[in-house]
């Protein structure tokens, strides 16, 4: 008896441990759902090679954080708004997941945001790229982490005005991002002093031809042909460009240009182009450290939007450890707080509105005689600094006081 | 504005005679098998990933890809047409469809798993590079040698169906197929060679098409359903209708890159719709 009893009030206190640590850690666990394009059209520059960078931060983090289990889980949005909102609803409702990352493809981010902000949980961005995503949609429970139209289009667009490329016109997918990135570029590039001669917005995806385009492109006599298009549309224009014999006059300016892509089109096709970029795996001893681990799991090198979901994840796993919840609003503040530096991102902060800001590189694809190895495919011609680099922080969005 | 219109024209010309040479071989499975034959973009991504692996494993160049690929893809046919198809004969063609429409699916399946998405370029032959300057454009040689290789293939094809002996029987054979086994012919044989020539067509406009597209496990999935709204449009199982549409298509198609982009997808649909509503055997078919 005297056993039993002792042996209830040891399991009481236990419990009742338990029990004062429970509300830090909400469910006991925290779960990471990376939710992207797992099988279409953006599959080889985020999908699988997303969920294992997550992966990776997970353990690199020791698998626990504040003494719980990190769990990593992942699911394929085919590119389709209503399933992601409808994957999203079921992971916050039913499989207790704290954060969602990755929603490569605007559309999907943009409608996945609002139920994470109704629900009150994260979601970590890295593919997606339209501005309204920390402009006017912005949300308190919202991080935009790798890149965005915005900051591609000034890095590409203002260096290419400089050095000449002063008329332009635009080959643009006809969705939200595309047409959000031509914007974004005409702008800047109108502002740096040069001229927008016109622009074809293509059916995407399901448009494989692209020498009407370029047809039309070449008709209007812009020096500067820019994609704004990505993936596969990104690809097969650049083939074709270089086939109709358009870029013996002319010149294409990628404006969402992936590692990815340049590792299938190849460098003699490639070569020359300017494009700007988050991440580069060869860039210093850290990058390469860590892409060769990442190299030896997906046998490709890393995309900038795979490098910033590992950075995203394991930012949000030492926001939750300093600030010793889960919670959301206490782990937002303090994700906004803490400076960014790693091997993705240097001098990187998180503005109110929610965009993380860092530098960014304007390089330069290698010439088949300069690439000695490898995935050797980038010269770096200018870091752009964090504070260039992207937008100020917009008015647009309601988060921002005025 | 009249350069850039025959640019323009001249570029659907080339893609329409690529719809042709794909919805040929749909047409001929359809008219004398009774197949719809949903395997076809996936067949076609075979053939130009054939070609991809023979030149990147093997080192085998183009020309010897634009025979043996098809071979070797036809060959898959022919198994297929004797493991599966066999089975569905005389059963609604609804069975037909899915059986195939699955095997597409395991095929590109498969392959997106071995070599990802974005895929790999495949180069354009030496012979074949460069270009012709017409003024109003600059013509790629290659894409020259499409032009004229698919009407080549396709007009040889309707003659041999349409006009010879051999065509006479397999005409026969989709009428009455017991008669003409009466008549010594063996008609299975028959039919496993044409599901085999089909199949062989797909893959032989697959090994056309890796030097202009990625060669990627997708390339057929966004190309099927255009060929077979120009199936649809010709009259199904037409063959003369499916090459006669598959250049109209492209044709009206390149129009509509020029005056309205973005409904260039669209347009090809809507044609199809009109059709039906006009004519619902499709343009050169006939009401059974």
């Amino acid at each position: 008896m005297k056993i039993r009893l002792a042996f209830a009030a040891a399991l009481l206190l236990a419990a009742g441990t338990a029990l004062a640590a429970d509300p830090k850690v909400s469910d006991d666990v925290v779960k990471i759902g990376v939710l992207t394009d797992m099988t279409g059209y953006y599959s080889d520059l985020s999908g699988a090679g997303s969920l294992e960078a997550a992966r990776m931060a997970a353990e690199d983090f020791g698998g626990k954080v504040l003494g719980k289990p990190i769990v990593v889980i992942g699911a394929d949005h085919q590119l389709k708004a209503d399933v992601a909102s409808t994957v999203a609803r079921k992971w916050f409702d039913e499989e207790k997941v704290d954060a969602i990352v990755d929603l490569v493809s605007s559309s999907t981010a943009l409608a996945v945001m609002p139920v994470a902000a109704e629900k009150k949980r994260i979601t970590l961005l890295s593919g997606p790229g339209t501005t309204a995503i920390t402009g006017d949609k912005c949300t308190p429970y919202n991080f935009h982490w790798t890149y965005n139209n915005w900051a591609l289009a000034n890095g590409t667009g203002r260096e290419v005005v400089k050095q000449g490329g002063t008329t332009w016109y635009f080959l643009t997918a006809d969705y939200v991002f595309g047409k959000s990135l031509e914007e974004d570029t005409a702008n800047v590039v109108k502002a740096a002093g040069g001229k927008v001669l016109g622009a074809s917005r293509h059916p995407s995806p399901g448009t494989t031809d692209f020498s009407s385009f370029l047809l039309q492109a070449q008709a209007s006599g812009a020096k500067i042909i820019g994609l704004a298009n990505a993936g596969a549309d990104t690809i097969n224009a650049i083939k074709q460009a270089n086939e109709f014999g358009i870029t013996k006059k002319q010149n294409l300016a990628g404006l969402l240009v992936f590692i990815s892509d340049i590792n299938s089109l190849g460098l003699p096709t490639a070569k020359g182009m300017y494009l700007t970029t988050a991440f580069y795996w060869d860039r210093d001893d850290a990058s390469r450290k860590w892409s060769k681990r990442f190299f030896d799991k997906m046998k490709k090198m890393p995309t900038m939007v795979q490098a910033g979901v590992y950075s995203a994840v394991t930012h949000y796993l030492k926001a939750i450890q300093a600030s010793g919840t889960d919670a959301p609003d206490a782990v937002a503040a303090k994700m906004r707080e803490t400076p960014v530096n790693d091997f993705f991102a240097t001098n990187g902060r998180i503005g109110p509105d929610g965009l993380h800001r860092h530098d960014m590189y304007l390089v330069q694809v290698k010439d088949p005689s300069e690439s000695k190895y490898p995935w050797d495919y980038y010269k770096i011609a200018k870091v752009i600094p964090a504070a260039e680099a992207f937008p100020p922080v917009s008015d647009k969005c309601p988060l921002v006081k005025k | 504005m009249i350069q850039a219109l025959s640019g323009q024209l001249l570029l659907g010309l080339i893609n329409g005679s690529f719809y042709a040479l794909l919805s040929l071989g749909l047409a001929i499975i359809f008219g004398l098998l009774d197949v719809v034959n949903f395997a076809h973009g996936a067949q076609y991504m075979l053939g130009a990933f054939l070609a991809w692996m023979g030149l990147s494993y093997l080192g085998i160049g183009y020309w010897w890809a634009l025979l043996l690929s098809p071979l070797v893809v036809g060959a898959t046919g022919l198994v297929i047409e004797r493991v599966f198809l066999r089975r569905l004969q005389g059963l609604d063609n609804l069975y037909g469809l899915l059986l195939t429409f699955g095997l597409a699916l395991i095929i590109e399946g498969l392959f997106h798993h071995a070599f990802g998405n974005s895929g790999s370029p495949y180069p354009v032959p030496e012979l074949l590079r460069g270009g012709f300057d017409l003024g109003f454009m600059y013509l790629p040689k290659y894409r020259a040698w499409v032009v004229v290789v698919s009407l080549a293939v396709s007009l040889g094809s309707w003659f041999v169906i349409e006009k010879t002996r051999l065509g006479a029987y397999l005409r026969a054979g989709t009428e009455n197929p017991k008669l003409l086994q009466a008549f010594g012919v063996n008609v299975p044989v028959m039919f496993m060679l044409t599901y085999g020539f089909g199949v062989a067509l797909a893959a032989f406009a697959g090994v056309m098409a890796a030097p202009i597209y990625q060669v990627t496990p997708m390339m057929g999935s966004s190309l099927i359903m255009v060929v077979f709204a120009v199936v649809v449009i010709g009259g199904m199982g037409s063959i003369l209708g499916s090459i006669v549409t598959g250049i109209g298509v492209g044709l009206v198609e390149g129009l509509t890159k020029f005056i309205w982009p973005e409904a260039a997808s669209v347009v090809v649909f809507l044609l199809m719709a009109i059709v039906l509503l006009v004519r619902p055997a499709g343009l050169f078919g006939r009401q059974k």
